[in-house]
């Protein structure tokens, strides 16, 4: 038995069932209905489920725009088939922060002026997060190598960097005065 | 079109048994770039990326193997432990693509896809790895150099599974290089792995996009093992040069839209003399065997 969105039948036509399915995004769980089973995770959350944070431009995995947590893993909403992150918590952008209360990365690309044209912003903030989750103190190197996956053809990446160093720095900070 | 998602390789293989025409899918990271684009269609499709065994790894110092379950992720391949068993497949695994990719991107699609460019395979080619394959009631065994027959072309049958690989942990330098057009989101344009094994005095030598399947260098394997000092680390430098040129003469590349055929020969012989030169880094004087 499979726990699967068991969707109808198996035929040439590409056109797929409507099976029902739920997906727990930004921690609820959401129906998509009316949806082909094909159909990429990106797709979903925007044309399904309304959420249009995640851009959708390359949707081959090289641009990063649509990058999005599915069980804390950092992945390209574009290469997930929406169907198999069923039972998976997804978050997108709308689940980093509430509008009007960003988040300290969300602000810090704001101060730093790491926002030109805005399309590449939510997935590098999404991969901003991963990354300091996973290590607080990047070198350059490192936040470099972390975000080579979200292309950006405005700022030239070097007001993205200076906006992690901001929160690396500002959280560290944060830390030591806690404990002081 | 039909998608069934196992967590159990018993559920994945009932599935495939039910319908040997669908289409294995793991990470997406080939698989969905066909579909969005719609350069391939899937009647029905079976993801194994959530299947506990397929996720899992086992080291097995008795026999000095790992065995790395098909779903083990490009990203827990670059990080310890996994890094300090097979330090080339570490090496390879940290040039693909990027972290979104590598988080999703397993070893058993890059074995599935069987491109002459695919990162992880040169590395598979040089260790000599086993390809694991199961279908319902079947397990079979392919030698890796057995296991891709052309570009994108591999000797898995409807209905089966790729479960893993298995690599021996050598004792020895081991390094994968690849060349391309930047650093990071690249595809080789000419890759190679070098693996010394200590115990049984070999040297293996391994090349992606240069032929249609990742090819092997056996004549340079021999120049640099028949030369090379195992206990002390040193190889006569003039064959270095031999030894770049044998693995250049071994390539079989072609004129892309990536690459020439004689940037791709000349990109190895290079790759070579730098891999063997850091295999054996102390190096000798020219004749020298000391
Ligand atoms: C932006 C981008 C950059 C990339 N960069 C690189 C790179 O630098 N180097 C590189 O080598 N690759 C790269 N790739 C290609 C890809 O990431 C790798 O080939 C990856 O290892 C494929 O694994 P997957 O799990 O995503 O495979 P999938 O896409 O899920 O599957 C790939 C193929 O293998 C089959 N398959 C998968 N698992 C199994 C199994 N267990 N049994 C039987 N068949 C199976 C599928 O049916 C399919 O045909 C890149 C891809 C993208 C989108």
């Amino acid at each position: 038995m499979s726990p699967t969105p068991d969707a109808g039948e198996i035929g040439a036509d590409h056109v797929g069932t409507n099976q029902i399915y739920v997906l727990h995004v930004n921690g609820q769980d959401r129906e998509v209905r009316d949806a082909w089973v094909g159909e990429s995770l990106l797709y979903v959350l925007r044309e399904r489920l309304g959420l249009m944070g995640s851009k959708g431009a390359c949707e081959q995995g090289e641009c990063g725009s649509c990058s999005v947590l599915v069980d804390d893993e950092l992945v390209c909403g574009c290469l997930v088939l929406a169907a198999t992150a069923v039972g998976q918590r997804i978050v997108t952008i709308e689940g980093i922060a509430p509008v009007g209360a960003p988040s300290d990365v969300q602000q810090a690309f704001v101060d730093a002026g790491a926002v030109q044209c805005g399309f590449c912003t939510p997935g590098l903030i999404m991969a901003t997060h991963a990354l300091l989750d996973r290590s607080p103190e990047p070198t350059e190197y490192e936040i470099r190598e972390e975000l080579s996956g979200n292309v950006c053809r405005c700022t030239g990446y070097g007001r993205i960097i200076d906006a992690v160093q901001r929160v690396a720095v500002a959280r560290r900070g944060a830390t030591s005065g806690g404990a002081s | 079109m039909s998608v069934t998602v196992a967590l159990t390789l018993d559920e994945a293989l009932t599935a495939l048994a039910t319908d040997p025409a669908a289409t294995v899918l793991a990470g997406g990271t080939d698989l969905m770039v066909e579909l969005n684009g719609g350069h391939r269609r899937a009647a029905s499709v079976v993801a194994v990326n959530r299947v506990r065994e397929l996720r899992s790894w086992r080291h097995d110092p008795a026999a000095g193997t790992l065995w790395l379950g098909a779903a083990v992720t490009y990203t827990e391949i670059a990080q310890e432990p996994i890094a300090a068993l097979v330090p080339a497949l570490a090496q390879a695994a940290r040039t693909v693509g990027s972290p979104q990719i590598r988080n999703a991107a397993t070893l058993g699609g890059n074995v599935g896809t069987a491109s002459p460019a695919g990162d992880g395979l040169p590395v598979l080619a040089a260790l000599d790895a086993v390809v694991h394959l199961a279908s319902a009631g079947a397990t079979r065994d392919v030698p890796f150099a057995e296991f891709a027959t052309g570009p994108k072309r591999t000797v898995l049958q409807p209905g089966e599974l790729i479960t893993g690989v298995t690599v021996p942990v050598l004792h020895g330098y081991q390094g994968y290089s690849k060349v391309g057009v930047r650093n990071a989101m690249v595809i080789a344009t000419a890759s190679a792995c070098l693996a010394v094994d200590v115990a049984s005095r070999s040297v293996r030598f391994a090349m992606g996009s240069v032929g249609p399947v990742i090819l092997r260098a056996p004549e340079a394997e021999a120049i640099a093992a028949a030369a090379a000092d195992f206990d002390a680390g040193t190889i006569p430098s003039e064959v270095v040069e031999r030894f770049g040129a044998a693995a250049g003469a071994a390539a079989r590349p072609i004129d892309d839209h990536r690459s020439t055929a004689a940037y791709r020969r000349r990109a190895i012989e290079v790759l070579a003399r730098r891999l063997l030169a850091r295999a054996f880094p102390a190096g000798a004087p020219i004749g020298g065997d000391a």
